[in-house]
């Protein structure tokens, strides 16, 4: 479950191939974007002149704004004589962003630790690999309020509240890097186990020396799933945990004025999004220099 | 079947390369193979053998020179199903059993159900595989996997079948037992076939013509007719002649550019595992 | 007999750590006198979900009901725009960069949206968001198991002269259903999680994830740990039926028979 295969090795093209493959990306990439902009406006303007309705939803500027209208509402104050939208929330993406990579990096360690612990003894592995699988089918959001009564009183001060967050979205975090860790251990060839033993090597260094290398395309297709997941848990995280400055906050605050102004709660959703992809985009880089391997479009 | 006298393969000036770059895979080959025969594309890794015989089969476009497969052209022929191909790897669909996998091809064609089942027996008879219609691909041997794809790809009963070293992948004593085999399959159903190999005594125990070629851009060396007479078995393997023949292909192999006295591969020339017999 | 010895081997441990984990459990919070709020003693989760299973099984049913919905739309939806998509490179090209980023987007983020667009109460909502939560990793895994075929497979089809829906018929979608499987795995518990989460930003009075966080406001925490497990047990459910549809029509596959030479 959550197991993402690792991007396959691409044949090396000339310079010149690569620069027109990736010309024909970047185009590819901004059609893509006019088409979505495209449907968005074209299915709101044919739904208006028809008057199409699917159950209780018509479309009009409190479902559907328009795209430039999302985006404009950016560049207005957040509230009367407030600051300006835009700089309200990059405040709470960047507060989200704190939250979120610190449980990104405890839930990869904790996520790296269970894998190679549960790829070195079969008898843990079926121990305890299926309540590692279930743990993923508890509501989080639900356990959320406990964890933070939890955790916090046992943070320093600086940590609090947020310290909670970063533990929850952890918990989204390591499932699919330990899935992975595990996978990738075990998916070296026997034949080069037997190398290693037969140079003597200690265990230890048969799996800092050949398994974790071997991994590696393995536990970054899982930071790949777990870096957006992390953004997910922190948002997610500060609800519970009635947290003003994140992105969180941001959307439990724009919902209660949907109806007067909804293009604050699209603001802060596309930036919550960007926020996902930037993460996403982050490990996508790291893989790229770490491993050396241009990564194909596969999670 | 093919057309009584005329070639059932007959390449004219046959050329291929690949890219802007122009890698040349093969160039200006002239062959023809006689209705019946049993003819072996041997020499070194990246001479183009395999390529040349998807040239025969339209899975590869040539760069130019004509084709003729059975009377038309390679891209009518494959379309009307004029050849079987077996290629290295069985190429078996593991959610089928032996018998449906032999029965694909024919399930395309639109052939009823039970003239289906009644050639798959037939089919599971000639490569010796009774009793594992109802197995799965994963519970035979590699051997017996290529058997099913031998199976499979005459089950339709083509002029032609194409074989791209189907014993590659299998130690020397599977390797020879089936060689035997094929050869009384070939004799039982009396198609033509081209043999794609690197094993020097493996062409020549096979084949009545053995076409050596040279590294990359891979040209014709030379063709060994071989005499031995038929029906060959393993103690073929064992008279005089065949390691004469064997030598002579060697030598052949030798002269069309592979040397083995230089160390490091020249360009575009690999060298080929020494058989001995 | 083999088959029992197999089965023991691969299940036994799990079971034991269950057992023990269970004791362990119980006796922690007894002996630590661990707030109700934090963690309940097992044996109380068992008797609350026993003695309030109106309540409970109810408000599950209704918040799996909207999970289910989301999934089979979401699902359907994603395997057919892979079947369409796998089918152009450039349209495959095109479409995979946005159907990762579409994954690395907090979709949970628009649920008050969605609220607001079919209405808080509405069963419709819930199930919009767990459609889009299951159709992307559906869209990906199902374009992945359509375009996996082996090179030398597609040949061998060609060279039978087949056409382009025989070759899908008979050799894209069968050797794609490990993948297809994979996918709907983690489909169902995204669709359940997704039903819950969303519950929290506004539901029907029923709705399990609503029910949970009123508990909780109420200090109901016996009820509200009771419900949490619940869900668990609905989503394992929900994942381990999917998993043995799989065993049972993937009996030919090497993951599901261990990769026994028989």
């Amino acid at each position: 479950m959550a197991y993402a295969a690792p991007a396959p090795a691409r044949p090396r093209l000339l310079r010149s191939e690569r620069v027109r493959d990736g010309g024909l990306r970047v185009g590819l990439f901004l059609a893509g974007l006019a088409v979505l902009w495209g449907l968005w406006e074209g299915f709101r303007f044919v739904a208006e002149s028809t008057g199409l309705r699917l159950g209780q939803f018509e479309a009009n500027d409190r479902t559907m704004p328009h795209i430039h209208d999302i985006v404009a509402q950016l560049f207005e104050p957040s509230r009367r004589n407030g600051p300006l939208l835009i700089d309200v929330l990059w405040d709470a993406a960047l507060f989200t962003a704190k939250e979120a990579a610190v449980g990104f990096l405890l839930g990869a360690f904790v996520g790296f630790g269970l894998g190679v612990l549960l790829a070195h003894s079969g008898l843990l592995q079926r121990g305890f690999l299926p309540y590692i699988v279930a743990s993923q089918t508890i509501p989080i959001l639900a356990v959320a309020p406990m964890v933070v009564v939890w955790v916090n009183p046992r943070l320093p001060d600086g940590l609090k509240d947020w310290g909670a967050v970063a533990v929850i979205a952890a918990y989204l975090t390591f499932f699919p890097v330990t899935i992975n860790t595990m996978r990738g251990l075990q998916s070296v060839d026997p034949r080069a186990l037997d190398l290693m033993r037969s140079y003597a090597s200690s265990s230890w260094s048969v799996l800092w020396k050949l398994r974790v290398p071997a991994a590696l395309p393995f536990i970054f297709a899982a930071l790949k799933i777990a870096a957006p997941a992390s953004v997910v848990g922190a948002i997610i995280g500060e609800l519970p945990a009635s947290i003003q400055d994140g992105l969180g906050g941001a959307i439990l605050n724009f919902n209660q004025y949907y109806i007067t102004s909804p293009t604050r709660l699209w603001a802060t959703n596309l930036i919550a999004a960007l926020l996902g992809i930037t993460f996403f985009l982050v490990v996508l880089l790291a893989e790229r220099v770490i491993v050396r391997r241009a990564p194909e479009h596969v999670a | 079947m093919s057309t009584q006298g005329q070639p059932v393969v007959s390449l004219r000036n046959v050329t291929k390369s690949f890219g802007a770059g122009g890698v040349t895979a093969v160039q200006s080959i002239d062959l023809d193979v006689p209705p019946g025969a049993f003819v072996s594309l041997i020499g070194p890794s990246g001479c183009g053998k395999s390529t040349l015989l998807r040239i025969v089969g339209d899975l590869v476009e040539p760069t130019s020179g004509d084709i003729v497969v059975n009377g038309k052209s390679a891209r009518q022929a494959r379309l009307d199903r004029d050849y079987g191909i077996v290629f290295q790897d069985a190429v078996l669909y593991d959610w089928r059993t032996v018998a449906r996998n032999i029965a694909m091809p024919l399930e395309l064609m639109g052939w009823d159900r039970a003239k289906r089942a009644e050639r798959v027996r037939e089919m599971i008879e000639l490569v010796e595989l009774q009793g594992f219609a109802e197995h799965h691909p994963w519970q035979l041997s590699g051997g017996m996997q290529q058997r099913v794809s031998i199976a499979r790809a005459l089950s339709f009963d083509p002029a032609l079948l194409l074989m791209d070293e189907p014993f590659g992948a299998l130690d020397e004593m599977t390797r020879e037992r089936l060689n035997g085999e094929l050869l009384r399959i070939w004799e039982a159903s009396g198609s033509t076939i081209v043999f794609v190999t690197h094993s020097i005594s493996e062409a020549v125990f096979l084949s009545k013509r053995v076409v050596v070629m040279s590294p990359r851009p891979g040209r014709i060396a030379a063709i060994v007719d071989v005499d031995l007479p038929q029906p060959r078995n393993a103690d073929t393997r064992e008279e005089p002649r065949f390691f004469e023949l064997v030598t002579e292909v060697r030598d052949r192999l030798r002269e069309g550019g592979l040397d083995e006295d230089r160390t490091a591969p020249g360009e575009g020339e690999l060298v080929v595992a020494e058989e001995t017999p | 007999m083999r088959y029992a010895r197999r089965f023991v081997h691969d299940w036994l441990p799990a079971v034991a750590v269950f057992v023990f984990g269970i004791a362990i459990w119980e006796g922690a919070v007894r002996g630590f006198d661990i707030q109700n709020f934090l963690l309940p003693a097992p044996s109380s989760i068992v008797e609350t979900l026993w003695s309030d299973r109106g309540e409970l099984w109810s408000a599950a049913f209704f918040t799996f009901r909207e999970a289910l919905g989301g999934f089979v739309i979401g699902c359907s939806l994603g395997f057919l725009a892979a079947v369409v998509v796998a089918r152009w490179r450039l349209l495959r090209a095109a479409v995979m960069p946005y159907a990762i980023a579409a994954g690395a987007v907090p979709i949970i983020a628009f649920a008050p949206i969605t609220n607001n667009w079919f209405g808080v109460t509405g069963m419709t909502s819930k199930m919009v968001i767990a459609a889009v939560l299951c159709f992307f990793p559906m869209l990906v895994n199902t374009m992945r198991g359509l375009t996996s075929v082996s090179p030398s497979a597609i040949e061998l089809m060609r060279s039978y002269a087949a056409n382009e829906i025989a070759v899908f018929r008979r050799v894209r979608l069968p050797s794609s259903l490990p993948y297809v499987f994979s996918g709907l795995k983690v489909a169902t518990v995204l669709a359940m999680i997704g039903a819950i989460v969303g519950d929290y930003f506004g539901g029907a009075p029923g709705a399990l994830g609503v029910e949970i966080r009123r508990w909780v406001g109420i200090f109901a925490f016996d009820q509200a740990w009771a419900g949490i497990v619940l869900a668990s047990m609905f989503g394992i459910a929900f994942y381990g039926s999917v998993a043995l549809v799989e065993r049972l029509t993937m009996s030919w596959h090497p993951s599901i028979r261990g990769a026994h030479r028989e």
